[in-house]
């Protein structure tokens, strides 16, 4: 089939895509370097609208192609360049157009069809450059990648192949050229290190420094100067010299560390980067076309596969649905916050103080029991600034700002009688919480929030006994509070509308990723974790060995294994959580008499690190008192992922939530799991298990998975 | 404090390539002050012995001081520009001198001791901003009979020269421009503008203009080689019916942007910078405002009689071409013929096109490049009209000469 026929076939399975045009304009080279032709790819949007490559907008710039290759043929122009608009070069395949692929057929099409269209610049008779402007990814970064010659912005903010952080490979070249290019451990960086590394993106020097570019112009007239050197090089006055590729065994030293790096991430759980690993470990050879048609396999077996459905719809949580929430009341409504109350100068509250200081600006006052409290949780505050200060990441004049901000009080009066928002952290015991709240609602003006902190207490029964009960929501961080995303907002039973949207524009503020929660015991994280960590509990409780059950979770490529992740909460946090949910619901929630002796005994958890690898602690071997029913590693492994599911089930039943769709973004964003999981959900479905359960998928076919 | 007067010079001068103004000229959809901050990155490539640590003031003329030519240009030009936080900068206006003026302006501070070296230059963007965007004359201009209503509308003040002057014949005006064009081209082929000349990037969305997409602009727009008196006769005359002044012995209405180093001589040989031209005299002076084209007259007597000169030792003259029948002005009030070898060697604004306050600097570079040439000449003049009725003269030295300043 034709490049042509291959992407009018494409396009017609995406009506929707917005298109790109690849503009052919002409210009007389500075030097008197000749006639050419300069691409320059834009969808007509600004910036806030990045360029990206569908079928459609592939055909453009094929038939910009089939014109410069005319011209150069003809002798008419001396080379050809191609960039984009202001602030952005291009960011790759459009998503949407993929989510919508469904057949293997079709997905290789598009693999193929962007080859087709690349391969043709880098064919052409006379040289070819690309000029990164602006962000540069995925199929951007490649289009470049085809051109001879490339020079780079020192204003670029993000260039990335972030195929693999989604669950693709870089199909379009990325795989193949770059190693090529820059050599393999350079190569693997990029494409799986800071893939698997958030995302990480580069900026315009280090694509310069890492031999992608060839020459490195500052932003304010990086086009003029990309031009200039152009005719200079096209006159010989410039030599581009690339180091010589070390074909030897680094190479394959540098895929071996590219796997340790994909081990260590997602445990063998996600295929993208152990496939982009094998194409670059192939293109050792130089070999591009092999490299391109192994490529366009891994593309359309990844389209047509689970990881990546997940990958793009736990992408889509966090940069939509995450910053919309859904559920929360207008945000017309929100009162304004000018100063902020802390009850409690614990670390938790401190760093809570930090958090509103650094993102509200605003005044910030911690009150305590005692005055030493109150000194140590200021001090603690004053010592983050001063690090930050340290670090270059503020200034002087900023950090004497904060520190003026934040102050601490003995007197609730002194302190909160001007506040809108008032926080407590203060000893997670209802009791306690309601005598803080009616002291703070004493002193503090009618309109102030009360928020409160709580990972396991009823926020209604909080607020019950004060007299304005419907300024009273749940504001639950997750430790650590300056690293993970997720805040998870309960509205209680009297919360009223201007409350709830004052906490969400707060949140908004903090720049937290927040999900609105009915008044349930434990909310979210809390209680699928706990499930979670009560099921491989109750298998070691009846019996399983401990490295089993620990095992039998690999294959999710968790974060961290159960038992881990139980030493990083706290055992004793952990207890008491599973005695909360337990009162809640005795049949589900076990309290397990194995955990409650480990608390008992003092240990912080279950492992020693002598060896430097996690080994069961003697201490806590001694302590476990075991059943006689061991099970395998699928055994465990389906008993925790049905109890998983049937919480979920639960929940959604009871409204915690209002889609499986925050349930998956609370655990990526509360807990860490990994994006190929989709969550959780998406996983659970892709194996069976929701309707093995619950008797039906949680989502739609196509949500997260390949459209039916 | 004793003080002394310090020798000023002009270091090196860079301007964008000019465009025409309106929705299919080559800079519709570029800003005018990254017209100025590439001119002032130019300038310092081609100056590294300058640093820019050591810029005392970056001086930026607009005449319409709003939008992208607002914001005291001259400060978010030199930020813009990746100067150091620690060099100031300011705006400056004076209409057509406006660059002109924000040298002359400069090298008194530097002649006083305030500066070493500065940044001087400008910009107009026409076709953002046109003549006139958003002014509000006083009413007592016109209920106190101040000034005449064609004051303001320079067309019609170069009518009212050629009432003046009745043998300056739209013939003779036609004649001249031909020559300007004629010149130009041959300047161009020559390679004698493109070195001054800054490339610039630019973009266009629309299509009725031409080819979308980022494109170059390296040479002038407005210029109109081959341009001949047959063309030129039949052209309208929009000031008024049956007059004399027409869109082709006129300047057009232009985009771009200039930009020169002004230092005090001794820190340019210090820093080995080029000594291009060093400053004789300047002066200013006003005239009636409906004949704004005679300002040069009075200015340039001005500056002559304060550097103790005669027209006869001048012999070189950049005088902008805002009007053909300015320049003849000019010419017959010193009995120098319409086509005198001496002026407007290259030709002038007629050809190149005339962005208001940046236009000063193109005459400065254009008189630099022929001092180099013309080591034999010692003294040549910049002058220009300026709206509302005045006229600027700088003379300058020739350092190539051999009896110039030191060489004495």
């Amino acid at each position: 089939m034709s490049t042509t026929e291959l992407l009018k076939g494409a396009a017609e399975l995406f009506p929707d895509e917005v298109v790109t045009s690849a503009h052919v304009r002409h210009l007389d080279l500075p030097a008197g370097a000749g006639r050419f032709a300069l691409i320059t790819l834009d969808n007509g949007f600004d910036h806030t609208k990045p360029t990206t490559f569908g079928p459609a907008s592939l055909a453009n710039l094929n038939t910009a192609v089939d014109q410069v290759e005319k011209e150069a043929a003809a002798g008419e122009i001396v080379g050809v360049g191609i960039t984009g608009k202001p602030f952005i070069f291009a960011v790759g395949a459009d998503l949407k157009g993929v989510e919508l692929l469904k057949e293997h057929k079709d997905a290789l099409a598009i693999g193929k069809g962007g080859h087709e269209v690349f391969k043709r610049l880098a064919g052409l008779a006379v040289p070819t450059f690309a000029y990164y402007n602006g962000a540069a990814m995925g199929g951007g970064v490649e289009v470049g990648l085809h051109c001879q010659y490339r020079t780079v912005s020192k204003a670029l903010p993000a260039f990335s192949l972030p195929e693999v952080f989604l669950g693709l490979v870089p199909g379009w070249g990325g795989c193949t050229i770059l190693p090529n290019l820059i050599g393999a451990e350079k190569a693997v960086s990029v494409i799986i290190e800071n893939s698997l590394n958030q995302n990480k993106q580069l900026k315009g020097k280090q694509v310069f420094d890492l031999g992608i570019a060839d020459a490195l112009f500052e932003g304010a007239d990086f086009l003029e100067q990309s031009l200039i050197w152009t005719a200079q090089v096209l006159n010989g006055d410039i030599k581009v010299e690339r180091p010589v590729i070390d074909r030897g065994e680094a190479w394959d030293q540098a895929v071996a560390k590219g796997r340790f790096i994909a081990d260590g991430k997602v445990h063998g759980a996600a295929p993208a980067a152990y496939r982009a690993l094998d194409i670059i470990a192939a293109a050792k050879n130089g070999d591009l076309q092999q490299g391109f048609d192994a490529e366009d396999q891994a593309l359309a077996d990844l389209i047509t596969g689970g990881e990546l459905r997940a990958g793009i719809y736990a992408f889509n949580l966090v940069q939509k649905r995450g910053k919309r929430p859904a559920g929360a009341p207008d945000k017309n409504l929100a009162r304004p916050v000018t100063k902020v109350g802390v009850v409690g100068a614990g670390l938790m509250a401190s760093q809570l103080a930090l958090l509103f200081l650094r993102r509200l600006e605003v005044p910030v006052v911690l009150t305590d029991i005692d005055q030493e409290r109150v000194d140590k949780g200021v001090g603690y505050v004053h010592g983050e600034i001063d690090k930050l200060l340290g670090k270059g990441r503020i200034n002087q004049d900023k950090a004497n700002r904060l520190k003026a901000l934040v102050t601490g009080v003995l007197d609730k009066a002194e302190g909160f009688s001007d506040a809108d928002f008032v926080i407590e952290a203060v000893f997670e015991e209802i009791g306690v919480k309601q005598q803080v709240f009616a002291e703070v609602e004493a002193v503090a003006p009618a309109h102030a929030i009360l928020a409160t902190n709580t990972s396991s207490l009823s926020v209604s029964e909080m607020a019950s006994k004060l007299k304005n009960p419907e300024r009273v929501v749940g504001f639950h961080f997750f430790n650590p509070v300056a690293i993970l995303p997720l805040l998870e907002i309960v509205r209680g039973e009297q919360t009223d509308d201007a409350s709830l949207a004052t906490a969400f524009a707060v949140a908004k503020k903090l720049k937290k990723t927040a999900v609105l929660t009915k008044d349930a015991p434990a909310f979210v994280v809390n209680r699928i974790l706990t499930r979670f960590m009560g099921e491989i509990q109750n298998v070691i409780d009846e019996g399983t060995p401990v490295e089993v059950a620990e095992k039998a979770i690999e294959p999710l490529g968790l974060p961290m294994s159960p038992l881990v992740l139980l030493e990083l909460v706290g055992p004793a946090i952990g207890l008491h959580v599973s005695e909360t949910l337990n009162r809640a619901f005795p049949d589900r929630f076990k309290v397990s008499p194995n955990l409650a002796a480990v608390v008992k005994a003092g240990k912080r958890g279950f492992y020693v690190y002598d060896s430097g690898k996690p080994e069961l602690d003697p201490e806590v071997a001694a302590l476990l008192k075991q059943g006689d029913t061991v099970l395998t590693e699928e055994q465990v492994r389906d008993r925790v992922l049905d109890a998983v599911a049937q919480e979920i089930g639960l929940m959604l039943d009871e409204g915690v939530v209002a889609e499986a769709q925050d349930i998956d973004l609370c655990l990526i964003t509360g807990a860490g799991w990994p994006f190929h999981l989709g969550g959780i959900t998406p996983y659970l479905d892709r194996e069976g298990v929701s309707e093995r359960v619950n008797g039906k998928k949680f989502l739609e076919p196509g949500v997260a998975s390949v459209p039916a | 404090m004793p003080r002394t007067v310090r020798d000023v010079v002009f270091v090196d001068g860079v301007r964008t390539p000019f465009g025409k103004a309106g929705p299919k000229g080559i800079y519709h959809e570029t800003r005018a002050d990254d017209l100025v901050v590439k001119a002032i990155r130019e300038l310092l490539r081609r100056n590294p012995g300058l640093d820019p640590k050591q810029i005392d003031e970056v001086a930026i003329a607009a005449t319409t001081q709003i939008g992208d030519q607002g914001l005291t240009l001259g400060r978010t030009a030199g930020i813009l520009a990746g100067l150091p936080q620690s060099v100031p900068g300011y705006s400056i206006d004076r209409m057509c001198a406006g660059a002109l003026t924000a040298v002359t302006t400069t090298a008194g501070s530097i002649a006083f001791g305030a500066y070493d070296a500065v940044i001087a230059g400008g910009v107009e963007h026409m076709g953002r901003h046109p003549m006139g965007e958003g002014v509000d004359p006083n009413p007592r201009f016109v209920s106190e009979k101040l000034v005449d209503e064609s004051a303001l509308f320079m067309g019609m003040t170069a009518e009212n020269l050629h009432d003046r002057y009745p043998h300056i014949t739209k013939e003779r005006a036609d004649e001249y421009a031909v020559r300007s064009q004629e010149k130009a081209a041959k300047a161009y082929a020559n390679g004698k503008i493109q070195q001054d000349l800054v490339p610039i990037s630019v973009r266009r969305t629309s299509p009725e203009a031409g080819e979308t997409g980022w494109g170059l602009v390296t040479a002038d727009e407005p210029m109109r080689p081959g341009t001949t008196l047959e063309n030129l006769a039949g052209l309208k005359t929009p000031f008024r019916v049956h007059g004399r002044v027409t869109a082709g012995n006129a300047a057009g209405l232009n985009d771009g942007a200039t930009a020169s180093i002004i230092a005090s001589e001794d820190f340019a040989r210090e820093h080995n910078l080029p000594v291009k031209m060093r400053l004789v005299s300047y002066a200013f002076a006003g005239v009636e405002p409906e004949v704004m084209g005679y300002g040069p007259i009075p200015a340039t007597e001005k500056a002559l009689a304060k550097a103790g000169l005669d027209i006869s030792e001048i012999g070189l003259f950049e005088i902008n071409e805002a009007f053909a029948v300015q320049v003849l002005a000019l010419l017959d009030h010193y009995g120098i013929a319409d086509d005198d070898p001496r002026v407007n060697q290259y030709g002038g604004a007629i050809a190149f096109g005339h962005p208001l306050a940046s236009s000063g600097v193109r005459l400065m570079t254009q008189l630099a490049r022929q001092f180099e040439e013309q080591p034999e000449v010692r003294y040549g003049i910049t002058t220009m009209c300026v709206g509302f009725g005045m006229g600027a003269t700088v003379i300058w030295e020739n350092p190539n000469h051999k009896d110039a300043g030191g060489n004495k």
